[in-house]
C-alpha cells in the first residue's frame, strides 16, 4: 500500500485498534509486573492509545518526508523502523509521567514486549492480510472510509 | 473455433442463440434471409435495431456481458466478476487468442524476457489473485524454501533492487486461475469487427468466427460491453519504416517487439556492431541480452546506444518532483511512480481535467527504465572496456553500405555523425494511434466515443466509455487504449485490476453483480487459496 496522508492516519488508527487491541488483550496477563490485572490492562491500553494519538503527528512528519521521494511511496522497511523513534518517545513520556491515567509503574521489559509485539503485528497485517477483507484499501492510499 | 460454451452450440443448430439476458429477446432474429453479413444499412447506421440485424440474417447471441480482447485486460475483468458472483453463462470473452497471456507472453519473450527471467512488476501485482496476497515474493519464498525474496521486499528499493516475479511464475499462476474460474467456458474465438449501440438499450458486438457457417457473422446482443483490446499496434520511427520499406530489409533493422533471435545467433558466429535505439525497459533488456551473450560466449560485440533524449542526471521541475537519471537513462522502478497505483498521485490525477491532466502525464511519464545493480555493473564494464558507447541525437536517414553495414546519419548536439552497424534494434516502442484499431476506430466514428487529453479513449473514473452509453447499457474500456484518463497506470497488471474493480463496483451499482464487501472477499479469498471455483 502506498499511502496518502488520510490513508496513513485511518490505517494506523484501525490497525492499532483491531490488531493492537487484540494483541494487548492477549499478552497483558503475561507481561512482567506485580500490579493487579485490571491495572495492567488499563496501562497496556493507555500505552496503545498513546501510540495511536501521537502517531497522528508522526504521520504528518512521514508524509512530509515522503514528498522528497519521486515515487511518493513509503518503502516497507520504513514502516518497520518508524517504530524505533515512536517507541522511544512513548517510553520517555512514560518515564516522566506524561501519559495521563497510568496507574502504577510500567516496567521497561513490559513496555518493550508489548510495543514490539503490537508494532510487528500491525506492520505484518498492513503488508499483506489487510488486502484480503479490504480489496479497495490499497488502491485508495490506505483509506478505509 | 470456440470452446464448449453454450453460446457456440447454435452455430451448428439454429441461427438464433438465446442465453440468459436482461435484454428483451427479439423474435425471429437471424431469420431475415440476408446472407449473414454486414449490410450497407448496418455499416452506415449508428444505432441498430433488432430488425436490422435480423434482416441481414446475422444470428444473435444474447448474453448480458461481453468482453472484447481476451488478453490480460479481459481476464482480470472476468476474474473480478466471477469473484463478485457472476456465473459463466452471463459472460462471454470474444477473442482471437487461445489463452489470456498468449500475446503478453509472446511480447515478453521476444523482448528478451523468457519464462525464467523477471518481468518489471511489483510483488503484490498479481493478475491471478485480485487480493495480491500472498504476494509473488511470499509465494516464491514458500515454493523455493528460501528467505531471499522476503528479504528483498523488506529492504527494496533502497538496499536492494525491487523484487520482481519471474515471467514463468506469473504464467503458471494465470493458468491455475484461468482453470479455477472456467475461463475457457466463456471464451468464444473469432475476430471482433465492431460494437454498435442498440435502439432500446445495450449493444451489438459483431464477431467473425473462424469457420462461420451458414452466416459469416454473429451478433452478440448484450447490455454491457467491455473493451480491452490492448495496444492498437506498434509504430516504427519514420526513418526506420522508410528504410525497411525501401530496402525490404527486415534482417538488419528489427523491432525489439518482433522475433529477432537471428541477431543474437549471427553475433555468436561473427563479431559485429549493434545499434540500440531507445532508452526504456526494452532497450535495457536487449542490452542485457547482448552483454550476457558477450560474457557467456566470449564475443566481441560492440554496442552503440542512441538516445533521442539523453538524461544526464536527476531531473524534474522542483525538489519535490525529481526523478533519478544518468548515462542517458531516466530511472524509475516501474513504468510510473509507485503512488499512481494507490497513493497520492492516484488521488491527484483523479481530480485533474484536460490540459492539467495532460501536463501531469508528461511530468511523470516519459521513457524510463529501472536502475538495477546487475545492469549498472555490466554497462560500467562496457564503458570501461570501450565496447559500449552512448550517443545522443536523432537519426535523419539510414542506408546500406556496399559491405552490408547499415549507416545511420545522426544529428547530434556536436554536429552530424555516422554510425555503422551490422544490426539496428529499435526499442523505442512507439504506439500507434487508437484509430489504427478497427474496433476502436469504429467506436470513435459511429458510437459517440471520444478522445481524452492525450488522444486515447476517453473514459470516466468508472472506466465507462464516455459518450457511448446506450441506456441501460454501458461500454467499459480498460488497458492501453485508455491511457490519459483519471488513472494513469492503465497498461499494467495492477492498473488492469484497479480498472476491473471500478468496473465491478459500477456493475454492482447497476445490479449486474454483488458488490464485494469484506465478508465475501474473505470467503472468496479462501476459495482462491484452496483452488475451488468462485
Amino acid at each position: 500500500m502506498v499511502p496518502t496522508l488520510n490513508g496513513r492516519i485511518q490505517t494506523r488508527i484501525f490497525l492499532l485498534a483491531v490488531v493492537g487491541g487484540l494483541i494487548t488483550l492477549i499478552i497483558v496477563p503475561f507481561l512482567p509486573g506485580s500490579a493487579p490485572l485490571g491495572d495492567k490492562y488499563r496501562d497496556g491500553f493507555l500505552v496503545l492509545a498513546s501510540v495511536a494519538v501521537l502517531g497522528v503527528f508522526w504521520e504528518l512528519l512521514y508524509h512530509l518526508l515522503m514528498q522528497w521521494r519521486w515515487e511518493k511511496d513509503w518503502p516497507t522497511l520504513f514502516g518497520l523502523i518508524e517504530g524505533i523513534p515512536e517507541g522511544a518517545l512513548i517510553w520517555i513520556l512514560l518515564s516522566v509521567g506524561a501519559i495521563p491515567g497510568i496507574v502504577g509503574h510500567v516496567s521497561g521489559a513490559a513496555f518493550l514486549i508489548q510495543f514490539i509485539l503490537v508494532w510487528l503485528g500491525v506492520w505484518l497485517v498492513a503488508n499483506g492480510p489487510m488486502r484480503v477483507p479490504f480489496i479497495r484499501w490499497r488502491f485508495q492510499g490506505g483509506r478505509l472510509v | 473455433m470456440a470452446t464448449d460454451g453454450s453460446a457456440d452450440r447454435p452455430h451448428e443448430e439454429a441461427p438464433t442463440i438465446v442465453a440468459r439476458s436482461p435484454v428483451q429477446q427479439a423474435g425471429g432474429s437471424g431469420n431475415g434471409g440476408g446472407g449473414g453479413d454486414l449490410t450497407e444499412e448496418l455499416l452506415t447506421s449508428e444505432w441498430w435495431t433488432d430488425a436490422m440485424v435480423a434482416a441481414a440474417g446475422i444470428p444473435l447471441v444474447d448474453v448480458p456481458f461481453v468482453t472484447v480482447g481476451g488478453g490480460m485486460g479481459s481476464f482480470v475483468t472476468v476474474d473480478y466478476l466471477r469473484v463478485a458472483g457472476v456465473p459463466i453463462d452471463r459472460m462471454r470473452v470474444l477473442s482471437d487468442i487461445d489463452f489470456p497471456w498468449q500475446t503478453y507472453e509472446y511480447l515478453t519473450r521476444v523482448s528478451q524476457i523468457p519464462r525464467p527471467e523477471r518481468i518489471r512488476s511489483d510483488s503484490a501485482s498479481r493478475p491471478d489473485n485480485l487480493w495480491g496476497f500472498p504476494s509473488y515474493a511470499v509465494a516464491e519464498a514458500a515454493r523455493n524454501k528460501t528467505l531471499a525474496p522476503l528479504w528483498q521486499v523488506l529492504v527494496e528499493p533502497i538496499w536492494a533492487d525491487y523484487y520482481t516475479p519471474r515471467a514463468g511464475m506469473v504464467f503458471e499462476g494465470l493458468e491455475r486461475e484461468s482453470k479455477r474460474i472456467s475461463y475457457s467456458d466463456m471464451l468464444v474465438k473469432g475476430q471482433v469487427r465492431m460494437v454498435r449501440r442498440r435502439q432500446g438499450g445495450g449493444y451489438f458486438t459483431i464477431l467473425t468466427p473462424p469457420d462461420a457457417k451458414p452466416a459469416r457473422r454473429v451478433a452478440y446482443r448484450s447490455q454491457f460491453v467491455h473493451l480491452a483490446v490492448g495496444y492498437p499496434g506498434l509504430k516504427f520511427l519514420p526513418e526506420l519504416q522508410a528504410f525497411r520499406t525501401e530496402n525490404q530489409d527486415f534482417y538488419h533493422v528489427v523491432s525489439a517487439y518482433e522475433d529477432h533471435e537471428h541477431v543474437y545467433d549471427r553475433l555468436r558466429v561473427k563479431p559485429g556492431v549493434v545499434l540500440i535505439r531507445g532508452g526504456g525497459i526494452v532497450s535495457s533488456r536487449v542490452l542485457q541480452r547482448l552483454m550476457d551473450d558477450r560474457a557467456k560466449y566470449h564475443l566481441s560485440t560492440d554496442i552503440v546506444h542512441l538516445f533521442r533524449t539523453y538524461i544526464s542526471s536527476s531531473h524534474g521541475p522542483n525538489q519535490w518532483m525529481r526523478r533519478k537519471g544518468g548515462n542517458g537513462f531516466a530511472y524509475q522502478g516501474f513504468n510510473y511512480p509507485k503512488s499512481v497505483w494507490g497513493g497520492q498521485l492516484k488521488a491527484k490525477m483523479r481530480r485533474l481535467e484536460g490540459e492539467q491532466r495532460a501536463t501531469e502525464y508528461k511530468l511523470m511519464g516519459g521513457t524510463n527504465t529501472p536502475w538495477r545493480r546487475s545492469w549498472q555493473r555490466q554497462m560500467n564494464q562496457g564503458r570501461g572496456e570501450g565496447w559500449y558507447r552512448v550517443m545522443a541525437g536523432t537519426v535523419e536517414e539510414m542506408k546500406v553500405r556496399d559491405d552490408g553495414m547499415v549507416i545511420s546519419m545522426v544529428k547530434t548536439g556536436q554536429g552530424p555523425a555516422e554510425i555503422a552497424a551490422d544490426f539496428v534494434i529499435d526499442c523505442t516502442g512507439l504506439e500507434a494511434d487508437v484509430s489504427e484499431h478497427r474496433v476502436l476506430a469504429d467506436l470513435l466514428e459511429h458510437s459517440g466515443a471520444g478522445r481524452n487529453p492525450v488522444g486515447r479513449l476517453d473514459v470516466e473514473r468508472t472506466f465507462e466509455l464516455r459518450g457511448a452509453g446506450s441506456t441501460p447499457g454501458v461500454i467499459y474500456a480498460s488497458g492501453a487504449g485508455t491511457l490519459g484518463g483519471y488513472f494513469p497506470g492503465v497498461d499494467t497488471f495492477l492498473g488492469l485490476q484497479i480498472a476491473a474493480q471500478e468496473i465491478t463496483d459500477d456493475l454492482a451499482r447497476r445490479g449486474f453483480c454483488r458488490k464485494i464487501g469484506p465478508g465475501r472477499s474473505v470467503q472468496q479469498w479462501l476459495r482462491w487459496a484452496t483452488n475451488r471455483q468462485p
